[in-house]
C-alpha cells in the first residue's frame, strides 16, 4: 500500500528550484533513503511534506488523499511525525516535559501524555536523561530528543533528517538499531542520511536525488552501483577522500 | 510539604491583615499590589510563559474598567457586573489584538502590541459620546469601607494564580511553554500555535480586563490617560514580571508587592522623609531597577531566589 505519495513535487526559492520535477512513493511499513550531495534538496523535500513551507507546484498524497493544503499541526495529527537536521529542542524545559508536549498530540490527559512519554524515552533510551534540561544533552542526546518527540505523536511515517550525522560510531550503533526498533514497531521510515553505512544497511529502497532532481531509484546496491549516483554523491565522497 | 506551610500562613495574613491594619493608607497599598498582582500573573501568562512579550496590557485593562464605567454610568448596571462583563469584553477586544498582532513574532509582535496601546487610548480619548473624553468617567464607590474592596482584590489575585498554576500543569501549559520555546518545532509536533498563542492571550486579557473593572470600581474614577497608560500600565505590567520572575508562578505576584511599594516610596518621597523632588524622580528608579534585575538577577526575585539566598543571606541552597 502506498503511503506516502510525492507527485512532481517543485519548490523554488526566488529563481533556485531546491526541488524540481521530484517523483516517489513510500509504501506502508518500508524504510525509503533519500540521498543526494549537500543542497540537493533533500531537507526541502522534508519541509514539503510537512507544511513547513508552502509547496511550489506538485501534490503530496498520504494515505490517499492530499495534504498540500493543510497546516503543519494538522499533517503531524494525520500521523506523519518528522526531526530536524538542525535540532530543535524545546531548550529550556526537561527532557520529559518535550515528550510530553508532543504526546498531547494524541492523548489529553497529563496523566496519559507523561505515561506515553515515559514508555517512548525509554524506548529511546533517555530515560535516565528525563530530568535534565533538553539544552544540556550533547548532540548524541539531542537527535534522540528529536526522535522521541516525534515518536510521541504516534505518527504512521516518520521522517528522519541525518539522525545519525555527528554521532560517534557507539552512538551510531544505537541508532541504527533504535531505527530498526521503530520499523518494527510498524512504523514506515523516510530517512536523509549521508553516513553510507547507515543509509546502505537500513533503507529497503533508496531514492537519490541531485540539483533537486531524481538520479536513481532502486536497492541499496543498484543505488550505489548507478554511474549518475557514484558521479554525484560517492564521486564526491571519494574525491574529499 | 514545607510549601503548602507557607501558602496556609500567607493566607491567615493576607485574610487577617485588614481586620489587624485598620490603616486605609496600608490597605490601599495592598489592594492596589493586589490588583497588579492579577495584572502581572496575567502578562506572564502570553509573556513568560507562552513567550509573546506584551507592551500593550493597557489595551486590556483600561477596556475592563471602561465597561464597567459605561454599562454602570449609562445603563445603571452594577459595576460587580461590569466586572465580569470586563473582563468578557477584554477578551473579545484580546480576540481581535489577537488577530492582528499574532501575524507577527518576536519584536515585531512586542510592537504591535504597544501601537495598539495608543490606538485604543486615543480611541478613549477621542470617542467622547461614548468615553467622555478625557474627561473620564467618574461613579460613586459602592463601599465607603475598604474591607471590600480587599477581599474582592484578594479573591480575584488569588483565584488569578491559582488558575493559571491550573493551566500550567494541562495540556495548555505544555503548548504554550513548547511555543516560547520554538515555534516551528511546536507546529511540527501537532500543536496548532496560532490557536494555542490566542487561548493565552485570551485568558490573560480575561484577567486583566477583570482588573481593570475592579480598578474602576473601586477608584471610581477613571480617564485615558490613567486605564490606557503605556507608562503606568503596559510599561508597569512588564516590570511586575520582571522583577518578580517571568514564567514562575509566584514572581509576579512578589514582583507586584516590589513594584507597588517601590512606586509608593518615590511617589511619597519616602512617606515624607525625603525631599519631595525624589518623588519626581520615580520613573528614573524604575529604570535603575530593571537595569539591576537584569544584570544581577535576570530571572527575577522568585526567578533566582537560590541566588540571592546564597548571595545576600549566605544560606546554602536547599535544593
Ligand atoms: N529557506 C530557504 N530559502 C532559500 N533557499 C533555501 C532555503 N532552504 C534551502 N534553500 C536552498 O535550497 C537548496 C537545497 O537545500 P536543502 O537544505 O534542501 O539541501 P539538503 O539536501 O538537505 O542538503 P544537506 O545535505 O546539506 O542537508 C540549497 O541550495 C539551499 O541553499
Ligand atoms: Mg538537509
Amino acid at each position: 500500500m502506498k503511503l506516502l505519495e510525492v507527485k512532481n513535487l517543485t519548490k523554488a526559492f526566488g529563481g533556485l528550484k531546491a526541488v524540481n520535477n521530484v517523483s516517489f512513493t513510500v509504501e506502508k511499513g518500508e524504510i525509503l533513503g533519500l540521498i543526494g550531495p549537500n543542497g540537493s534538496g533533500k531537507t526541502t523535500t522534508f519541509n514539503c511534506i510537512n507544511q513547513f513551507y508552502p509547496i511550489t507546484s506538485g501534490d503530496i498524497l498520504f494515505k490517499g488523499k492530499s495534504i498540500s493544503a493543510l497546516k503543519t499541526y494538522e499533517i503531524c495529527k494525520l500521523g506523519i511525525g518528522r526531526t530536524f537536521q538542525v535540532v530543535k529542542p524545546l531548550a529550556r524545559m526537561t527532557v520529559l516535559e518535550n515528550v510530553t508536549a508532543s504526546a498531547f498530540c494524541r492523548v489529553a490527559s497529563i496523566k496519559g501524555a507523561k505515561e506515553v512519554a515515559s514508555e517512548v524515552l525509554q524506548f529511546c533510551n533517555l530515560w535516565k536523561d528525563k530530568d535534565k534540561l533538553a539544552k544540556s544533552l550533547p548532540i548524541g542526546g539531542r537527535k534522540r530528543l528529536e526522535i522521541a518527540r516525534a515518536l510521541a505523536t504516534r505518527p504512521d511515517l516518520l521522517l528522519l533528517d541525518e539522525t545519525a550525522a555527528g554521532l560517534n560510531p557507539s552512538e551510531l550503533d544505537e541508532a541504527i538499531d533504535l531505527i530498526i526498533k521503530m520499523r518494527e514497531s510498524g512504523i514506515t521510515i523516510l530517512i536523509v542520511e549521508h553516513i553510507m553505512k547507515v543509509i546502505m544497511t537500513i533503507s529497503d529502497r533508496i531514492h537519490a536525488i541531485n540539483f533537486g532532481q531524481t538520479i536513481a531509484e532502486g536497492t541499496p546496491e543498484q543505488v550505489a552501483n548507478n554511474p549518475a549516483v557514484i558521479e554525484a554523491y560517492l564521486g564526491e565522497e571519494y574525491a574529499q577522500g | 510539604m514545607k510549601k503548602n506551610v507557607i501558602l496556609a500562613i500567607l493566607g491567615i495574613v493576607f485574610l487577617a491583615f485588614p481586620l489587624v491594619i485598620k490603616s486605609d493608607y496600608y490597605q490601599h497599598l495592598i489592594i492596589i499590589a493586589l490588583m497588579w498582582v492579577v495584572i502581572g500573573s496575567s502578562w506572564n501568562l502570553l509573556a513568560g510563559y507562552t513567550g509573546q512579550v506584551s507592551f500593550g496590557h493597557a489595551i486590556f485593562f483600561g477596556i475592563g474598567a471602561y465597561t464597567a464605567g459605561i454599562l454602570f454610568s449609562k445603563l445603571g448596571i452594577s459595576p460587580w457586573w461590569g466586572m465580569l462583563a470586563g473582563g468578557i469584553s477584554a477578551m473579545l477586544i484580546g480576540l481581535f489584538v489577537g488577530w492582528v498582532c499574532f501575524r507577527l513574532r518576536g519584536p515585531y509582535f512586542a510592537l504591535a502590541t504597544l501601537a495598539g496601546g495608543e490606538i485604543f487610548r486615543l480611541i478613549a480619548t477621542n470617542w467622547e459620546s461614548l468615553t467622555e473624553g478625557m474627561v473620564g468617567i467618574l461613579i460613586i464607590p459602592s463601599f465607603e469601607s475598604k474591607l471590600p474592596y480587599y477581599y474582592i482584590a484578594l479573591l480575584l489575585a488569588a483565584g488569578c494564580i491559582f488558575a493559571i498554576h491550573l493551566i500550567m500543569q494541562s495540556k495548555w501549559g505544555y503548548y504554550f511553554v513548547s511555543i516560547r520555546e520554538n515555534q516551528d518545532a511546536a507546529e511540527s509536533l501537532g500543536i496548532n500555535t496560532t490557536l494555542y498563542k490566542n487561548v493565552s492571550l485570551l485568558v490573560s486579557s480575561l484577567f486583566t480586563g477583570m482588573a481593570g473593572a475592579f480598578y474602576m470600581n473601586y477608584m471610581g474614577f477613571i480617564d485615558p490617560q490613567v486605564v490606557f497608560s503605556l507608562h503606568y500600565i503596559s510599561i508597569m505590567s512588564i516590570l511586575v514580571g520582571i522583577v518578580g520572575g517571568v514564567a514562575t508562578i509566584m514572581g509576579p505576584a512578589v514582583g507586584a508587592f516590589v513594584m507597588v511599594g517601590v512606586q509608593e516610596t518615590f511617589r511619597s518621597a519616602f512617606f515624607g522623609m525625603a525631599p519631595q523632588w525624589i518623588s519626581e524622580a520615580h520613573a528614573l528608579v524604575f529604570g535603575l531597577l530593571v537595569i539591576f534585575v537584569i544584570m544581577f538577577l535576570a530571572n527575577g526575585i522568585v526567578g533566582d531566589w537560590g541566588k540571592i539566598k546564597r548571595n545576600v543571606f549566605r544560606i546554602k541552597a536547599s535544593s
